[in-house]
């Protein structure tokens, strides 16, 4: 039962209630100084494009499984996913935060350009594709081409990374603590300094993780030897 | 004996193999498809005598007006000319050439278009109505801007390289353009052909819901492609739920792009045009979902050959930036300096335009003034709408849209085929049953 010092926690049930209604009250409800920061969304059913152009500090609990883009281009918002999630959970994210219980289908936190995105489960193929400067932290194993043509930000992997990582890759950061199957065009392993063991721990943290040793990471990065065309490398794409 | 020049190697082909033996790779240019193809030239239009009665050329009124995005969006653009400005970068093109473009078009009271790189502050203060693209690079995607716009573009391609991803030489990665795109400056980037997060029709449908959804369906969306497979392209789009289509023939422009891929890949507008309204008459949405078609528009007589075809708008790119002072004979002794001259230079991905319009260096941006410039591509949509009306009211028509491919006839063979109306002075569409 509420009580006074509770704060209140919308509910909205998508058994009940069009998808539409319920992004239209999240959009709205970021311009009222009295809306609840607090949302819970039960019976997801595996829409998609749950929650999506947030723009508030809210806090958005989905209890279940999502379709595709849920928490797509989020801003401000804790957006946390009680299930799986199918393609492109948050991509193009800003800022806020999106957790992932379960497992998230591929090109999950695509071309995002900021905030943090945790997998708490797995990732599927191109997990970071495209990243402009989000960070993403999976807690198990992401798929093949993963952090393809990655651009800015940060991928660490707690588990295995599969084929092609980092292809095309310019300057995001990539951290793996398991098995990489195999590195794409342009990228390479590169050293553990202190300022990516710094950023391997910040980012450890930052998703709540303290069972990992942070020193069983390996960095993988751009070569730069594809930023300009050089025919010479014409065989290497 | 004299000399003789091979047609099959003539001295064109003859250069680029040199060229390439030299280089040891594939030529880059800017500008859109120069060999001779079908093309709205090989039609005319049928003027009216006694079996039609015309309107009064000076006197009588012939609307230009067009909205665009009716299927679905809460906020259809309306336009007060069937002429918009096709979408070109800022990184492809200097800043005060996109703010004059928009300038120019909204003086005349149409859109003009982001580009592969972003939406900048001048070019959304200068254009009333603004379309946003999504690329697949995504570059400078953010939803601050999605909602600023008047309407979304989804790209999948563009007439100059079906298939193709986009190219930004490093001359051109200026640290404001490298900046707006997350990249490192002075690097040759090359985007990506595909979507990052959605492959096929099924998952372009989701995609243009979630965009439907962060906008609050106010907006509407575009679906942009290059010709190729048009009547299937077509479909599909209209499936994934698109508001209006843009259909960019093979002569369309770019900033960037292989030679061989300008000249090789693709269909002809013509034809496009014709393939694209089949699409939709098929599914019952002509005019439904509005058809904005581009690539070598360069007159009213274009504008009024395509809309004749089913075209609800046309869009230009090449010709606007020609109007803003590309090729320009006023500055023949800056393009000696490099190498061409006026009427021939093409090679926009250098970024060394000596008029300041396809460049990032700040000295050469200078040079271009976007007032000026506005006015000049003011000048010249003004001119092409009432070349545009002239011909509509010659056929008896009070609103450019009610042209029809009835008031069209076809100089060449091909072009009847293409565009399946009779060859001039027969009953005769090769290719249809009665053929």
């Amino acid at each position: 039962m509420a009580t006074g010092t509770e704060p209140v926690v919308e509910v909205v049930d998508l058994a009940q209630t069009p998808l539409r209604d319920l992004n239209a009250r999240l959009h709205a409800a970021a311009d009222g100084p009295d809306a609840p920061r607090r949302w819970r969304v039960s019976n997801p059913g595996g829409r998609h494009a749950i929650a999506v152009g947030l723009d508030a500090p809210f806090e958005v609990d989905v209890d279940g499984h999502v379709g595709y883009y849920c928490a797509g281009m989020n801003q401000q918002a804790v957006v946390r996913v009680h299930g799986n999630c199918g393609v492109g959970v948050a991509e193009n994210m800003m800022s806020g935060s999106v957790v992932v219980e379960g497992n998230a289908s591929q090109s999950a936190g695509a071309t995002g350009r900021g905030g943090l995105l945790l997998i708490r489960g797995d990732a599927s193929s191109r997990c970071g594709i495209s990243m402009k400067g989000i960070d993403i932290v999976v807690r198990g194993d992401v798929g093949h081409m993963s952090a393809f043509m990655a651009q800015k930000g940060r991928l660490l992997v707690c588990g295995d990374a599969g084929d092609a990582l980092g292809d095309s890759i310019y300057e995001a950061r990539l951290y793996v603590r398991g098995a990489v199957a195999g590195l794409g065009a342009d990228c390479i392993e590169k050293e553990v300094h202190d300022e990516h063991a710094a950023e391997i721990r910040t980012l450890l943290d930052q998703a709540g993780i303290d069972d990992v040793d942070p020193t069983e990471f390996r960095r993988y990065g751009s070569a730069r030897e594809l930023y300009n065309f050089k025919v010479d490398h014409a065989g290497e794409f | 004996m004299a000399l003789r020049e091979s047609a099959l190697f003539n001295r064109e082909v003859i250069a680029e193999i040199q060229r390439a033996a030299r280089e040891g790779v594939y030529d880059i240019r800017g500008f859109g498809a120069k060999r001779r193809l079908p093309h709205f030239d090989d039609l005319l239009l049928l003027g009216a005598s006694v079996s039609r009665y015309p309107l009064e050329g000076y006197r009588e009124r012939c609307d230009t007006n067009v909205v665009l995005g009716t299927r679905h969006a809460k906020r259809p653009l309306e336009l007060d000319i069937p002429i918009t400005i096709a979408g070109m970068s800022f990184g492809a093109l200097s800043a005060p050439a996109k703010e004059a473009l928009g300038r120019g078009a909204s003086a005349m009271g149409t859109s003009t278009t982001t580009g592969d790189g972003g939406m900048t502050p001048e070019e959304r203060a200068a254009s009333k109505t603004l379309v946003y693209q999504l690329l697949p690079s995504r570059y400078g995607m953010n939803p601050d801007d999605l909602r600023r716009a008047d309407a979304i573009e989804i790209v999948i391609g563009q007439g100059a390289k079906p298939g193709g991803g986009g190219i930004l030489l490093g001359q051109k990665i200026s640290d404001r353009v490298a900046e707006m795109r997350d990249l490192p400056p002075g690097i040759d980037q090359r985007s990506a052909c595909r979507h990052p997060d959605w492959t096929g029709p099924d998952d372009l449908e989701i995609k243009i819901e979630e965009l439907r959804e962060i906008t609050d369906w106010e907006k509407p969306i575009f679906i942009k492609i290059g010709a190729s497979r048009t009547y299937y392209d077509v479909a599909l789009a209209v499936k994934a739920g698109a508001d209006v289509i843009v259909l960019d023939g093979m002569q369309g422009g770019t900033a960037a792009t292989q030679d061989v891929f300008i000249e090789h890949v693709g269909i002809p507008t013509l034809p496009a045009v014709r393939l694209a309204v089949d699409a939709l008459q098929e599914l019952g949405m002509h005019r439904r979902i509005q058809l904005v078609v581009s690539g070598g528009i360069r007159s009213g007589a274009d504008v009024a050959k395509a809309l004749a075809l089913g075209a609800d708008a046309v869009s230009i790119g090449v010709a606007a930036l020609i109007a803003l002072g590309d090729n320009s004979p006023a500055f023949a002794s800056d393009y000696e300096r490099i190498g061409t001259e006026p009427g021939f230079y093409d090679d926009w991905q250098e970024g060394r335009d000596p008029v300041g319009i396809s460049t990032q260096d700040d000295e050469l941006a200078a040079r271009f003034d976007p007032e000026l410039g506005g006015r000049r591509l003011a000048n010249y949509l003004r001119t092409m709408v009432l070349e545009t009306q002239t011909l509509a009211r010659a056929c008896g028509k009070s609103h450019v849209q009610n042209l029809e491919p009835e008031d069209l006839v076809a100089l060449t063979v091909e072009a009847a085929a293409m565009a399946r109306v009779p060859l001039a002075g027969t009953n005769w569409i090769p290719g249809t049953p009665d053929g």
